[in-house]
């Protein structure tokens, strides 16, 4: 499928979604540029990052740790504890690569949490394939331009959590999860089940463990979505 | 300083975890039971994901503003708002309580 027809195939809503993410993600990008640079970091370091590591907590926790006086090993550490996470999403949007091997090589690099997002609310294969595909390579192409820019202009870029850009990103997410949360079906009782708990373990459990367990550790209130009446029968 | 190596070993890894899925799932062939929970799994991560860049920074708490906007955008949301009006709403209050000096 071509761009304009991967476009085509996808409602309104999703269209909206991946410009407003991309909007968001932009901007985000840019203050992380800027930081960068302005740390002392080279201008190449977070422009390359941003390319080959594309995922934006880790590059602001890795950027961060070697800011702290921490050493490339950390740093590196830091950074791969976070992205443990897409391992369980790649799992979970594992159709939507398509089946050749450069396909889901190129569909993995562009793998984020956004695409987790964009993909979800989707049943229908086609439509899930479209909305990966199209979100990710915006969010890509928006992200790399937001660093190289931010990097560019340095301590010209203004403010993002002066803007609260920093509530933007979690609502977007909230509105993206919620028909997976709502819907009156089985599955959807038993998403309401397990998150909120994994939510709770996974906010409590912040303050004492590293950056990035703590999301990880929620997967532990996931056998509470097997509790309960069974898929079929009384939905 | 962060050298070139420490971010390709960051990238490779980080490209492991992404690639795991994809090339797996064909040969692993899980069955409409473990698809679904799959699925329940990406939801659940993803909702203590916005739980916890909502609520916390590094170890700590987040503060007031930046839960208050993730709050009124969620709710607009729920009510199915549309997603312009969730984004807005959520970075807007969270900048005018910032403005009145709200942590």
């Amino acid at each position: 499928m071509d761009m304009p027809s991967i476009w085509r195939t996808l409602d309104g809503g999703t269209r909206r979604a991946i410009v407003l993410v991309s909007l968001a993600y932009t901007l985000i990008a840019a203050s992380f540029g800027a930081l960068a640079v302005s740390g002392g970091l080279p201008l190449w370091v977070p422009i390359v990052m941003s390319l080959t590591v594309f995922a934006g907590a880790s590059q602001f926790a890795t950027v961060g740790v070697v800011f702290a006086g921490g050493g490339p090993v950390a740093a590196v550490l830091a950074g791969l504890v976070l992205n443990a996470r897409l391992l369980p999403f790649g799992f979970a949007l594992a159709d939507s690569f398509g089946s050749r091997w450069w396909s889901r090589l190129a569909g993995a690099h562009l793998l984020t949490d956004a695409s987790v997002g964009f993909v979800l609310p989707h049943r229908d294969p086609a439509r899930r394939r479209a909305a990966f595909w199209a979100g990710n390579i915006a969010v890509f192409l928006t992200w790399n331009a937001g660093v190289a820019l931010g990097a560019v202009a340095g301590d010209r870029v203004a403010d993002t959590d002066a803007l609260g850009l920093d509530a933007a990103l979690p609502a977007i997410l909230i509105a993206l999860v919620l028909p997976a949360l709502t819907s009156r079906d089985a599955p959807g009782r038993a998403r309401r089940r397990a998150a909120p708990a994994g939510a709770a373990l996974a906010v409590a459990t912040t303050p004492l463990l590293p950056p990035g367990l703590p999301v990880l550790l929620a997967l532990a209130a996931l056998p509470l979505t097997l509790l309960g009446p069974r898929a079929g029968r009384n939905a | 300083m962060l050298p070139l190596t420490a971010i390709a070993v960051l990238a490779a890894g980080t490209l492991a975890f992404r690639l795991a899925g994809p090339l797996l799932h064909r040969r692993l062939a899980p069955g409409e039971r473990t698809r679904a929970l799959l699925a329940d799994a990406a939801t659940v991560l993803l909702v203590a994901l916005v739980a916890t860049a909502a609520l916390t920074e590094g170890q700590g708490a987040a503060g007031w503003s930046r839960p208050a906007g993730v709050l009124v955008g969620g709710a607009l949301a729920l009510r199915r708002a549309p997603l312009l009006a969730v984004v807005v709403a959520a970075a807007g209050t969270t900048a005018v309580l910032r403005l009145c000096g709200l942590p």
